[in-house]
């Protein structure tokens, strides 16, 4: 069966013309499966920088990979007719990391509401779309009378965010994207927001991609989780093997930064190592995390590890684990993406 | 003794829109200690940024700030003229704002917006002090010199998130605000630019106010911490205790449902949503969504008072010495 949506091999590089100054492997080799045939959560996370946007934007067709392929209903985006185009527009949506940007500041907010209703014929009457803009503004738990006719520096940051998630929901899509949706609301509307994603998947089938680098609502929603560092995955695989075990060295160091709720069990006042200064390595070099990894072997810098299938349902890039059985990135993620049976039945 | 740094006094703001007043801010009481770290957490909407924009006079139109003092070492910041609230800020009072990465100018070399936030301040100092000065300044939260030569858009959030705390500490201030600092950057990086904070902060002998609403930074930053809902501080007390015993119902269902590790696909976000500030209801912001209101609480508003020893709260329960 042919998935919704794939991506194999995505490379992306900027620069690397002759005047640039340097290469910059954004995205390296990496491979995502999407089913389709049933919802599932996908959360794709890493440090900033990771590339994260970057992946976002070539599953998008918004920018076009260096080298691999973006596979819509097993179609290469670059293939697609008008037609299909049109549906996959619609069927794949976005939320944007920076709501502010989303934004035309002369326009009222309801103007970001309307023009999908308007181009996609969502409603047939005023009132009509009058109800559909306070439903979809109510499930993302914002109130008509104080959003719209407003203009966005009207609002505050986490309403404009919520905005945007409203948009999405109008569309009705088969799969959300979203990067970083709620990283400027607070924790009980973050989990009424994310509540209403998984409620949203649930019940209307959406898959959902979601970027970000808060691990622990990650952990909350996900099945499956991708560690990006530099451009490359460093760790794929169940989100409960992931974080709660986690083997590759980095996601242990951003498992371990994350600011616990609890006064009493403090943060590390260990020194974190100084921000990366240099360029970054490109493909074909060793391991990035080389020059930050407490556990750097000899092999570490001589070649990238491959991805082990250290079980049955995870794999890190990691020579630690090179006991492991090498997987290919496309072969995981289709396995991955078929679900795994009964282990996971939350809700 | 009195080691308070800053004393806030009701102080209300509003912005006027066309479909009425936003109260923002609705008289809101607190002190800061000299060298202390507080945090402001609340919701999305709850008047945070209002608040702290507030005590530096960077309301713009429609907002103004309706009442209340602002006194940093006993000089109410809101009866300064321009020119000399113009002085205070960034020398005794500064603000990192919200986005503030966002906002550096794109085509200006770190190094000139470094120079012009000193320029403005102390006049014609020669060129090589200011650029020893930026450079020191760099050095101090963890960056190289390079970093001084170079545009926003080539430097990481988190490395920008740093020019910008270089930029509130350039001029040694008394108090440094921060309004969600690190809320576009990832767990690891957050880390170490809060460290750089907590260390300058150290250093410089300053206070810190932090405002946003991750209650992990807050639970592992702040030494106080205030709870704000629909423009009110509902409580404030030392981190550990409101962690350990909320005392108003709101904080103690904000600390309920906070995500964790440990409890997983527990989507309880506190039901029902914050009032409209447009028009609150009668009594008790939190009223409407309290599990525990009762008659009274539909009437007045209760009243901001030190339940027990550091420890306020806003809430009935207390003011009738039930808790
Ligand atoms: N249009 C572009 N031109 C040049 N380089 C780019 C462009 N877009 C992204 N990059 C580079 O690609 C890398 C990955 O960026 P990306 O925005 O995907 O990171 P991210 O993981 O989304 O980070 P964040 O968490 O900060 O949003 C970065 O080094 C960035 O500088
Ligand atoms: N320029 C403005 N005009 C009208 N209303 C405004 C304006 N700026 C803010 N508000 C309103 O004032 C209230 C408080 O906003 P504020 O930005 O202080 O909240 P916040 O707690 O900082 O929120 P966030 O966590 O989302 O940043 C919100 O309801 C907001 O819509
Ligand atoms: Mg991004
Ligand atoms: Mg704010």
């Amino acid at each position: 069966m042919t998935a919704l949506l794939e991506a194999h091999n995505l490379t992306k590089v900027f620069g690397g013309g002759l005047l640039s100054r340097r290469r910059n492997v954004a995205l390296d080799n990496i491979s995502l499966v999407i089913s389709g045939d049933r919802p599932s959560i996908i959360s794709i996370a890493g440090e900033s920088g990771s590339g994260k946007t970057t992946l976002a934007r070539l599953l998008l067709g918004i920018s076009q990979p260096t080298s691999g392929q973006v596979l819509y209903r097993g179609k290469d985006l670059k293939r697609l007719s008008r037609e299909e185009w049109k549906a996959f527009r619609r069927e794949v949506q976005a939320i944007f990391q920076d709501p502010f940007e989303a934004f035309n500041p002369f326009y009222k907010v309801d103007n970001v509401l309307n023009t999908p209703i308007v181009k996609f014929r969502l409603a047939r009457s005023r009132s009509e779309r009058r109800e559909l803009v306070g439903k979809v503004l109510d499930m993302v738990g914002l109130r008509p009378e104080e959003t719209l006719g407003r203009y966005p520096h009207q609002l505050s940051g986490g309403q404009r965010q919520r905005v945007m998630v409203a948009r999405a929901l109008l569309l009705n899509p088969k799969i959300l994207l979203a990067d970083e949706p709620v990283s400027m609301v607070d924790a009980s509307l973050r989990a009424t927001i994310l509540g209403t994603l998984l409620k949203l998947s649930r019940e209307m089938g959406i898959s959902l991609v979601y970027v970000t680098h808060d691990l622990t609502t990650a952990y909350q929603v996900a099945e499956t989780i991708l560690v990006l560092y530099q451009g490359s995955v460093v760790e794929v695989g169940d989100v409960e093997k992931v974080i709660r075990n986690s083997q590759h060295p980095y996601t242990r160091l951003l498992v371990g930064s994350i600011p616990l709720p609890n006064p009493k069990l403090k943060w590390g006042t260990e020194a974190i190592e100084t921000e990366r200064t240099g360029g970054r390595s490109g493909v074909g070099g060793g391991c990035k995390y080389a020059g930050r990894c407490p556990l750097v072997m000899p092999a570490c810098h001589e070649q990238l590890p491959p991805l082990y299938r250290t079980d049955s349902r995870r794999a890190t890039a990691c020579f630690l684990y090179k006991e492991s059985p090498a997987v290919e990135g496309v072969e995981l993620m289709s396995s991955l993406s078929q679900g795994e049976q009964a282990s996971h039945k939350n809700g | 003794m009195n080691s308070d740094i800053l004393q806030v006094k009701d102080l209300h703001v509003h912005y006027d829109t066309y479909s009425g007043v936003v109260k923002a801010v609705g008289g809101v009481d607190f002190s800061v200690r000299a060298g202390e770290k507080l945090g402001l957490v609340g919701e999305s909407g709850c008047g945070k940024s209002s608040t702290v924009l507030a005590l530096l006079r960077m309301i713009k139109p429609p907002g103004r700030i309706v009442a209340g003092q602002v006194l940093l070492d006993g000089v109410d910041l809101l009866r300064l003229s321009d020119e000399e609230m113009r002085l205070a800020r960034f020398a005794a009072i500064s603000l990192i704002p919200q986005g503030a990465m966002n906002s550096l100018n794109p085509v200006m070399r770190i190094r000139e917006q470094m120079a012009d936030t000193m320029r403005a301040h102390n006049g014609g100092r020669p060129k090589r002090e200011l650029q020893d000065r930026v450079r020191e300044l760099l050095q101090w939260v963890g960056l190289s010199d390079w970093v001084a030569n170079m545009f926003p858009h080539e430097l990481s959030g988190g490395m920008k998130q740093r020019v910008c705390i270089a930029m509130a500490i350039s001029l040694k201030p008394k108090v440094v605000i921060a309004d969600e600092p690190t809320s576009a950057l990832d767990v690891v990086v957050q880390r170490r630019v809060m460290h750089t904070l907590e260390r300058v902060q150290q250093e410089l002998g300053a206070s810190v106010i932090l405002a946003g609403h991750d209650m992990g930074l807050m639970a592992q930053f702040v030494d106080r911490l205030g709870v704000m809902y629909a423009g009110l501080l509902v409580e404030l007390g030392a981190t550990e205790g409101v962690f350990e015993e909320p005392l108003h119902p709101y904080a103690r269902l904000l600390i309920d449902t906070l995500p964790s590790l440990d409890r997983k696909g527990d989507f309880k976000g506190i039901p029902g949503v914050a009032p409209s500030l447009l028009s609150l209801p009668p009594g008790c912001a939190f009223q409407p969504r309290c599990p525990h209101a009762f008659d009274r609480c539909s009437v007045d508003e209760p009243a901001w008072q030190e339940a027990r020893p550091g420890r306020w709260v806003a809430c009935h329960l207390w003011t009738e010495g039930r808790g």
